[in-house]
């Protein structure tokens, strides 16, 4: 699959700040990429060199084969863009700012009528259309911030924080539109919400310092987790001597008792991410422990993040 | 060109969204005529041409350009939505001369609707309509200059009231450059030719030159070149800041 979105070593500098330091990276069509990151690890400002806002210090990125450094403009047309916070000209209707993004695209009359229509229709804007856009709630300005992102169907779509401050349902509705729109288009996303990676990204970059520390799919950085494999057992009544008969397994690496919000039980890590839950159950039915509860691990991304961008510190 | 338009469009839509361009057109209007009977003494004069009306407008500008210009380029940066503008597949010269000449043909709206000191001077008396029309033409040529200034140092900051303060003095100094009161301060102590300079820098010389009724080729090109130069200054302030 062609390459869409091409960073070729990019390096901005703000000063004597370093913001994005010698990022790599291209996204192909039908992927979708997580940018995960601290506050001010260099995300937006991956994404505003990527659009054209900033130039870089050095490097480019390539949109759709236009450079964006040497062909701004061609390159701009190809990329649908929604800035972190959605700005949008308050002052205007969700309609009249519509129409002139179609206008500013190159769209007119009807072509223009049932883009806007279809951007409307997506987002669900249509019970606002009228309404000045600094009346808005929220939801809805970030709504019309996607639809100008949309309008022109574009092969690139860079979201930046697409669902913060939205409610569960609108950032379930969001998130519902980027999987739909997925399969056709090249897409990035930053977030700082884990969740979000697993339910719409398939692949997450790890931005830490201006760096990228991690790039692989959700599953890869998973696996990275020291959660990876490890089984959580809830054993009803006592098994005073658990811990220790556990310890003796030779894949285990160590036993953890944990208490949160589903309860207490032992967390059981696997050495190097083995695959442990076969000699865990072995155990448990030679010892005859009364068993409540067992379950394996995917491990956690936000375990990964922590790891990795704390290194990075 | 194109987006140049689209952009003009939407610019001059903005200004007439809000009650605010009706309630400024207005006070021009009544500033005009305030400064025109009061202060010009027009009745007295007991002439039928209009320069008590024009010989007012460098001062009036001073203090309805900025006015004007002062959200050019703050407001979109304070807002955020410069990141959307500039991410469009627009030119920087079309988003900068989109948005100056909106603000250009806003000035000549409220320009033009002076009109009825124009029938009032036909009423009275016969004025060569000749030398109106190049005074007219001449007031708009010295709005775009104002303009000019105004619409690159908004691009300065993000505050429009800064950008209106500094456009002011700004404009100040390039309407009294060529006052007794400038060159008085250079007078005696700059090298000869520093005086001359400067002088040909102020607004209010060129502009007395056309209300005499003649358009010199050198005072209209004086005001296309500050305007040229201004923009350009425009784009490259507006590439400068607008990453902060």
């Amino acid at each position: 699959m062609e390459s869409m979105i091409e960073v070729r070593h990019l390096t901005r500098r703000f000063g004597p700040v370093t913001a994005v330091d010698d990022v790599s990276f291209s996204v192909r069509r039908g992927e979708v990429l997580g940018f995960l990151g601290p506050n001010g690890a260099g995300k937006s400002t991956t994404m505003k060199v990527i659009t054209g806002f900033l130039a870089p210090t050095s490097g480019t990125a390539i949109v759709c084969g236009a450079d964006i450094v040497a062909a701004p403009i061609a390159a701009k047309r190809h990329i649908g863009y929604l800035p972190e916070g959605a700005p949008a000209y308050p002052d205007m209707t969700p309609l009249g700012f519509l129409r002139f993004i179609a206008r500013i695209r190159g769209f007119d009359g009807a072509d223009a009528k049932d883009r806007i229509d279809l951007a409307v229709k997506r987002t669900a804007l249509d019970s606002v259309l009228a309404q000045p856009i600094d009346t808005l709630s929220k939801g809805f300005k970030r709504r019309v911030g996607l639809a100008q992102a949309l309008l022109h169907d574009p092969d690139v779509l860079i979201l930046d924080e697409p669902t913060d401050g939205l409610d569960p349902n609108q950032k379930h509705e969001v998130r519902t539109l980027i999987t739909e729109l997925a399969p056709t288009k090249a897409i990035i996303i930053s977030t700082h919400i884990l969740e979000e990676v697993d339910a719409v990204c398939t692949r997450a970059a790890i931005i830490a310092h201006g760096k990228l520390l991690a790039d692989g799919t959700p599953g890869d950085l998973e696996a990275r987790s020291r959660h990876h494999n490890a089984v959580r057992l809830k054993i009803a009544g006592d098994a005073p001597d658990a811990v220790t008969a556990l310890l003796r397994l030779p894949s285990v690496q160590s036993v953890e008792p944990v208490d949160d919000a589903e309860g207490s039980g032992l967390m059981i890590f696997a050495r190097d991410g083995r695959a442990i839950v076969a000699e865990v159950t072995d155990l448990v039915r030679t010892a005859g422990w009364p068993i409540a509860g067992i379950r394996v691990e995917r491990g956690r991304l936000d375990d990964v993040f922590r790891a990795i961008t704390s290194k990075a510190a | 060109m194109r987006s140049t338009y689209v952009i003009f469009r939407r610019e001059l839509a903005s200004y007439f969204a809000t009650p605010l361009a009706y309630v400024f057109i207005v006070i021009f209007l009544a500033l005009a005529g305030a400064l025109t009977f009061f202060l010009g003494n027009y009745f007295d004069r007991g002439q039928d041409d209009l320069v008590a009306f024009f010989s007012f407008h460098p001062w009036l500008y001073l203090v309805f350009i900025p006015a004007l210009s002062m959200r050019l380029w703050a407001e979109e940066r304070k807002s955020g939505t410069i990141e959307l503008f500039l991410t469009l597949p627009v030119s920087m010269g079309a988003a900068v001369l989109g948005k100056f000449f909106a603000a250009w043909v806003f000035a000549g709206i409220a320009l033009l609707l002076t009109f009825p000191f124009w029938i009032t001077a036909n009423v009275l008396g016969s004025p060569d309509n000749g030398v109106i029309l190049a005074s007219y033409i001449g007031s708009f040529l010295m709005a775009g200059g104002y303009l000019a200034i105004g619409s690159a140092l908004s691009a300065l900051t993000k505050n429009q009231v800064i950008a209106f303060v500094i456009t002011a003095a700004v404009c100040f100094l390039f309407t009294v450059a060529g006052s007794t009161l400038v060159l008085g301060l250079l007078e005696g102590w700059a090298p000869p030719g520093v005086a001359e300079t400067v002088a040909a820098f102020s607004f209010y010389g060129h502009f007395n030159a056309i209300l005499r009724g003649v358009i010199d080729l050198r005072d209209a090109t004086f005001f296309i070149t500050v305007m040229a130069l201004f923009l350009f200054a425009n784009a490259v302030i507006v590439d400068l800041t607008k990453a902060d």
